[in-house]
């Protein structure tokens, strides 16, 4: 699904250049629960928007689903993202004016899908994740958690091949948090490769393999069978 | 792209944004609204000018003579200069520039007009067929001089409306004789000036020939008034007058810049003049208006710019779940031509509603008298200039929408989503 080889990327300010992602491979099988773990610096928010093709690279290779990313112009980027991508933030970033269902149907607007049946699939996945009450709703009548199911049921929407979640429980309590990692569980259930970014080991702790950037390469692995381990070092920390 | 959506989209920010989307509005409807009442006085005043040059057709000519007042080969100042009908066959001839000829002989000044017991004193214009449209002359009942009449010296007059008054007071005078000195002219028209040089009501009409066989004219002739051919310039008008005195000059041996030994002149160069004065006039009204358009489109793409940095989050939004460049610089677009064009419209229409306004106005004085000395007529915008001025406002909404649209489509997402 995702095949990284040697990948770099420097951001350049100036005179100064910051060499963030220093040849780093990475290699995510379809069907992964996957987290990402990192301190500040580590280049884990890069790699994201790497990975979203929200940024390009400058040197190495990135195959999504066997298709070279490589100097793709905006608009391309655009289609690319629409229909393999789905993206949950921290921030949700829900659009203020628009109500639940119209926010879940945008994705299909911009895949020229007429209004009245993306509405229709839109309340399907609202339905699904028993929002379907809150449909005509702006974001801002709604609780976090109900905020982030809505953005993810917009993750979903255009059948993408990977989630893309940039800390999705960071403004949220416990309990919710536990309530959206269920979520992406059973949607990574249906076989979406879901990609979470997150510094909360609880909730790392809760996908299958656990990938540790440290100083712009991957630190460490720890999959399933490991993760029993994982969490008893943890708390040894 | 033109679906529903992307209204919805743009409907749903302006609003959000109701006082601004109207204060911006509001600054391109006054631009277009002075615009169209600048347009329209400009038009008014034009049209006040041209009515009065509508007595008479605007490429009409007079000449008279005098007496020569330098020496000219070998011959005296102080010698008279007399037309005669050589000349009329001159100008009608060999003249190229020069179209319609009248010539014109003066009856004696106290010759007086007679029907049964009234009497009067009135202007005799004696004249060929062709004065009627050069002077425009309009004609109430029966009919004008015709070249029968001239070709046959019949004894024949129209009168002026005035005349009629006074020699016919309520009786129809077509058909009645009329004595003008001693001899007896049978009345075949009569003539009513509209609203200005009301003075030619009392002016009668008989025919050249007759006037100058009855009056012993010999083959006199006082004056010419004649058209020339349309031109577009005060210089060739200029020209036209310097190649008739010319040849007149050669034909009666004076000097042709001799202003008293030949007099003329000519209409066209006044015309021309006028209109150009108006044709500046016009165009400063348009320079000054759209200065004030550009001054409201500024505005648009203030307010735009603005809009797009307080939604660059929402633009990274849209663009992260595959809105592409094109999608986003269309909604920014669409919105600066929506507003600019129902914005311009509001002023269009009520700027030429306000000029229709004073139109009607100004017809209802004219109409209810007193209107006669009116230099503002028909201060309206004309259907084409509104089009124009339609277009304008589409591309400029177009122009005020296009660098906020680019700054729109080169929002990163990753930019637009960092900032909390």
């Amino acid at each position: 699904m995702i095949s990284i080889q040697n990948l770099h990327k420097s951001y350049v300010t100036g005179n100064n250049s910051l060499h963030v992602l220093k040849g780093l491979n990475l290699e995510i099988a379809e069907g992964e629960f996957v987290s990402i773990m990192g301190s500040s610096g580590s280049g884990k928010s890069t790699l994201l928007n790497i990975l979203g093709v929200l940024d390009d690279y400058d040197k190495g290779n990135y195959y999504l689903s066997g298709k070279k990313i490589w100097g793709l112009n905006e608009t391309q980027a655009a289609i690319t993202r629409n229909a393999m991508i789905g993206f949950i933030f921290q921030s949700f970033n829900l659009i203020s004016f628009k109500n639940a269902m119209e926010n879940v149907a945008l994705p299909l607007y911009y895949q020229k899908v007429n209004r009245k049946k993306r509405n229709l699939i839109a309340m399907e996945y609202l339905d699904r994740l028993g929002l379907k009450d809150w449909a005509h709703h702006l974001p801002s009548e709604m609780s976090g958690g109900q905020k982030q199911r809505v953005a993810i049921a917009r993750a979903l929407i255009s059948n993408p091949k990977i989630i893309l979640a940039d800390e999705p429980t960071g403004a949220l309590d416990s309990q919710t948090s536990l309530e959206v990692m269920d979520i992406l569980k059973e949607v990574n259930d249906q076989g979406i490769t879901v990609i979470i970014v997150t510094h909360e080991h609880d909730i790392a702790a809760l996908t299958r393999k656990i990938i540790r950037l440290k100083d712009g390469v991957i630190g460490e692995i720890i999959t399933n069978g490991d993760l029993q381990n994982y969490r008893d070092r943890l708390k040894q920390e | 792209m033109f679906d529903v959506d992307i209204w919805q989209e743009i409907f749903s920010t302006i609003k959000k944004n109701k006082l601004r989307t109207f204060l911006t509005g509001f600054s391109v409807a006054w631009g277009i609204f002075m615009l169209m009442v600048l347009l329209g006085s400009g038009n008014g005043l034009s049209n006040g000018v041209k009515v009065q040059f509508a007595e008479n057709a605007v490429n009409v000519m007079w000449m008279w003579t005098g007496e020569t007042s330098v020496p000219y080969n070998g011959l005296k100042e102080g010698r008279e200069v007399k037309f005669n009908n050589q000349d009329y066959d001159f100008l009608t001839t060999k003249s190229k520039d020069i179209e319609k000829v009248s010539s014109r002989y003066y009856l004696p000044n106290d010759i007086l007009y007679a029907y049964g017991k009234e009497y009067g004193s009135f202007e005799t214009s004696t004249c060929y067929p062709s004065l009627k449209e050069m002077e425009n002359i309009n004609i109430k009942t029966g009919r004008f001089i015709n070249d029968m009449d001239l070709r046959e010296f019949r004894k024949v007059v129209v009168i002026g409306d005035e005349i009629r008054k006074a020699l016919f007071k309520e009786e129809d005078p077509i058909g009645k004789y009329i004595k003008i000195g001693d001899v007896p002219f049978n009345v075949i028209g009569v003539s009513e000036a509209k609203r200005r040089n009301q003075d030619n009501n009392r002016s009668a009409y008989i025919p050249f020939t007759t006037a100058q066989r009855i009056f012993n004219g010999g083959d006199r002739v006082h004056t010419f008034t004649v058209t020339s051919k349309m031109v577009q310039t005060t210089e060739e008008a200029e020209a036209i007058t310097e190649k008739v005195r010319q040849d007149m000059s050669k034909r009666h041996n004076f000097d042709p810049a001799d202003k008293r030994a030949m007099g003329s002149f000519n209409m066209l160069t006044e015309y021309i003049r006028t209109m150009k004065i108006f044709q500046a006039i016009n165009l400063f009204v348009w320079i000054i208006g759209i200065g004030t358009l550009i001054a409201g489109i500024v505005g648009v793409s203030n307010i735009m710019l603005i809009l797009v940095k307080e939604r660059t989050k929402e633009i990274g939004i849209r663009k992260a779940i595959g809105a592409t460049p094109f999608s986003v610089v269309s909604l920014v677009l669409l919105e600066s031509v929506l507003i600019t064009t129902v914005a311009g419209y509001i002023g269009l229409v009520m700027g030429v509603g306000l000029m229709e306004l004073v139109n009607f106005g100004l017809e209802q004085a004219a109409a209810a008298g007193g209107g006669d000395n009116v230099f503002f007529k028909n201060p309206t915008v004309d259907f084409g200039t509104a089009v124009s001025a339609t277009l304008i406002l589409i591309l400029s909404g177009a122009l005020a929408g296009y660098l906020p649209s680019r700054k729109a489509a080169n929002v990163t997402p990753i930019e637009a989503l960092r900032d909390e």
